[in-house]
């Protein structure tokens, strides 16, 4: 990495997304990131890039960053690359950022990306926040955020008006917002939370326009420290909460009589098209593997129907489901939180109520 | 060789979670516990202690109460503690705690064959930061989200979690491992251990012993240096409570239906 000063900040321009890939295939996360950086580079009046590092990776999976907003792809091509290793990517990225100095790098909060992230962040000197769930350059556009996701009085508070990126997050288990600058170093860094950002429609003139970099990528196997010695896919299929229309969702009320709870969740998901999901309590008892967990340390899903069933309504599982469009909750007693975001609520026996609800469903479907 | 575990005193935010008037969190108002990832790194250590008879340090940097934590950590079976404490380094972000803590590991010093484990995630910044930037600044290599280590002389074979399964890794020590909760159960504390806790080695590192390290930037430390800062906080609002339906029975589950109907849901 050439020497550079992340204090100048003015030496810094344009918004950088970091795409990750893995065995060649885009992470949908990238698409997300891609569409939100879009914004932001507009709000900003400069150019949106794309950091693709891989190996042989297929033209079309290239241009499509350019179809989810990207006008130029800093393509490091090697085969070194093919697969993630913390240092081989966080030297090739810290030395073309130290380069070409971008003032916004966004990550997408992946598994992966919560490793390169910090490592990079360190390496360049710089801040970086963690899991963000909004961003914003533009002052105005950070008070409508607030005024709709904040009790702050928005017109009577004083904001101080600059383009610092303004990288919202939840902390302390959800609790509490905050809204985090980095003032005074660039980039500006941030991982951001799958599934948050809305991946805007596929554009094929922005795929044909996108200029592609090919980056002269610097790197050898003593640079690497770490062997990879198998990349394993989990056996089974992983359900795609994040993607779903409709999630039907099961929380320790199911301890009754846990298959019989599942398979009802089940039935009712296949009604209506949808997925199901838990509560880290059924995710905790070994009752459900936890690529179905919605929450705060599980996913985030904005579906249009999220049904939960026997869940309690605790403040991190009603961080990664709050959102959706509407929210329908059973649970049998009355004053469970989770009421207090229910756009309808039952209040009762889910072992009664789930069958009554499918069938009901069934039969306005069959009427149709 | 020996192990070094960087261990965080962290409010229990499953409890009652107390907000100042400001946004602020009022940790006072609040219990205290150790992080659960931090838990699994120290179990993983004392693990490897009872198959090869290394020593285990942690490490906590925080305020004075954190003593307790680490004297419960010695009646574990760790064998040395140290306390990085200090009001400079108070209100430190995640790329300032890291330069503090590389700085406090190298003065307890990293050997050749030593292991240096974090949690993945302290539950209160919930940032995963720390382990990675202690790397960093240590110029060893690192691996997170482990779920599984084992230990043959200078080498250590981890599994990584991912997403959609796992990568199995191999690397060479000194390096920086994170561990997630899954690793392990962690044990209880022994009586025997108990007694032995207030007689083992405990130290205090202050500003002064720490502010000399060339890894310690003056102008990057405690809340005024930290790169990032709070510009606002707030609560979530409150969402108004939906429509609850009279009964529990067909009739209700048919007219929810009709609603969803009506609203072009189904
Ligand atoms: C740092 C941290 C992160 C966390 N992250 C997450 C997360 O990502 N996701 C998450 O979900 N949780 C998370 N939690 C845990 C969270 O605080 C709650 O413990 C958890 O969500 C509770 O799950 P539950 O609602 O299923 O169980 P409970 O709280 O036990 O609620 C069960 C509910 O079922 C109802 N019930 C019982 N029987 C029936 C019946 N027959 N019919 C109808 N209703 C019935 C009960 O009235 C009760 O309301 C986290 C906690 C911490 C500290
Ligand atoms: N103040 C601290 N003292 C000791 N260890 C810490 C501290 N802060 C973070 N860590 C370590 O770094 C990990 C990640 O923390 P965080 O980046 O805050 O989520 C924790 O699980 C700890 O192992």
């Amino acid at each position: 990495m050439s020497e550079f000063n992340s204090r100048d900040t003015a030496a810094f321009k344009g918004v950088w997304v970091f795409c990750e890939q893995r065995e060649g295939a885009i992470m949908s996360t990238s698409y997300q990131l891609l569409s939100e950086g879009r914004k932001l580079a507009n709000d900003l009046g400069v150019e949106l890039c794309g950091v693709l590092l891989g190996h042989n990776m297929g033209e079309g999976a290239v241009k499509a960053l350019g179809g989810y907003g990207a006008d130029r792809v800093y393509l490091c091509d090697h085969p070194l690359l093919e697969t993630y290793t913390t240092d081989g990517y966080t030297k090739v990225i810290c030395d073309l950022v130290a380069e070409k100095k971008p003032e916004i790098f966004l990550i997408g909060a992946t598994n992966i990306g919560r490793d390169l992230g910090p490592r990079c962040a360190a390496r360049l000197h710089t801040g970086l926040t963690a899991d963000c769930t909004h961003l914003d350059v533009d002052v105005a556009k950070y008070k409508e955020f607030l005024k709709t996701t904040s009790t702050i009085d928005v017109d009577n508070t004083v904001f101080e008006e600059n383009t610092n990126l303004k990288m919202t997050r939840p902390a302390f288990g959800g609790h509490l917002m905050a809204t985090i600058i980095c003032p005074r170093f660039r980039p500006q860094m941030s991982t951001v939370r799958p599934g948050v950002m809305q991946t805007q429609p596929y554009d094929e003139a922005g795929a044909a326009k996108t200029v592609i970099d090919r980056v002269a990528v610097q790197l050898s196997k003593e640079d690497i420290h770490v062997d990879v010695l198998e990349v394993k896919k989990a056996a089974k299929k992983l359900v795609d909460l994040i993607g779903a229309d409709v999630v039907v969702s099961v929380g320790r009320g199911i301890s009754k009589d846990v298959a019989k709870g599942i398979a009802l969740a089940e039935e009712l998901a296949d009604a209506l098209g949808g997925v199901v999901g838990a509560s880290r309590a059924v995710v905790d008892a070994g009752w459900i593997t936890s690529d179905h967990q919605v929450g705060q340390t599980g996913k985030t899903v904005h579906p249009k129907i999220y049904v939960a069933l026997g869940i309690s309504g605790a403040i991190q599982h009603k961080a990664g489901m709050q959102d959706s469009e509407c929210i329908i909750a059973v649970n049998k007693n009355e004053s469970a939180p989770i009421f207090e975001v229910a756009s309808y609520g039952i209040t009762g026996d889910l072992f009664k109520v789930t069958p009554m609800l499918t069938e009901a469903i069934r039969a306005l479907k069959a009427s149709k | 060789m020996k192990l070094i575990v960087c261990v965080k005193q962290v409010p229990d935010t499953s409890g009652v979670v107390a907000v100042k008037e400001d946004g602020t969190m009022d940790r006072a108002a609040m219990d205290t516990i150790t992080n659960h990832d931090d838990l699994a790194a120290v179990e993983a250590a004392l693990q490897i202690k009872d198959a090869t008879g290394c020593k285990v340090v942690v490490i906590s940097m925080g305020p004075p109460p954190a003593e307790g934590m680490l004297r419960e950590l010695l009646a574990r079976g760790c064998d040395e503690a140290v306390l990085v404490s200090a009001r400079e380094f108070g209100g430190s972000d995640t790329y300032a705690t890291s330069q503090i803590l590389a700085a406090a590991i190298k003065k307890v010093g990293v050997e050749e064959d030593d292991i240096i484990l974090c949690g993945r995630q302290a539950i209160d910044g919930d940032t995963a930061q720390v382990g990675p930037q202690i790397a960093e600044k240590l110029h060893v290599p690192q691996v997170s989200y482990a779920a599984d280590i084992q230990v043959e002389g200078k080498t250590v074979t981890v599994k990584r979690l991912l997403e959609d399964g796992y990568m199995t890794l191999k690397v060479q020590t000194p390096c920086l491992i994170t561990c997630v909760k899954e690793l392990n159960q962690p044990r209880y504390m022994s009586v025997g251990g108990i007694m032995e806790a207030y007689s083992k080695p405990y130290a205090v590192y202050n500003f002064e012993t720490l502010k000399d390290d060339p890894l310690i930037d003056l102008d990057t430390i405690g809340l005024k240096g930290s790169p990032t800062n709070v510009y606002k906080s707030f609560s979530p609002p409150v969402k108004g409570a939906g429509m609850m339906l009279e009964g529990a029975g067909k009739e209700a589950c048919e007219k929810l239906v009709a609603l969803l109907d009506a609203k072009h849901l189904i």
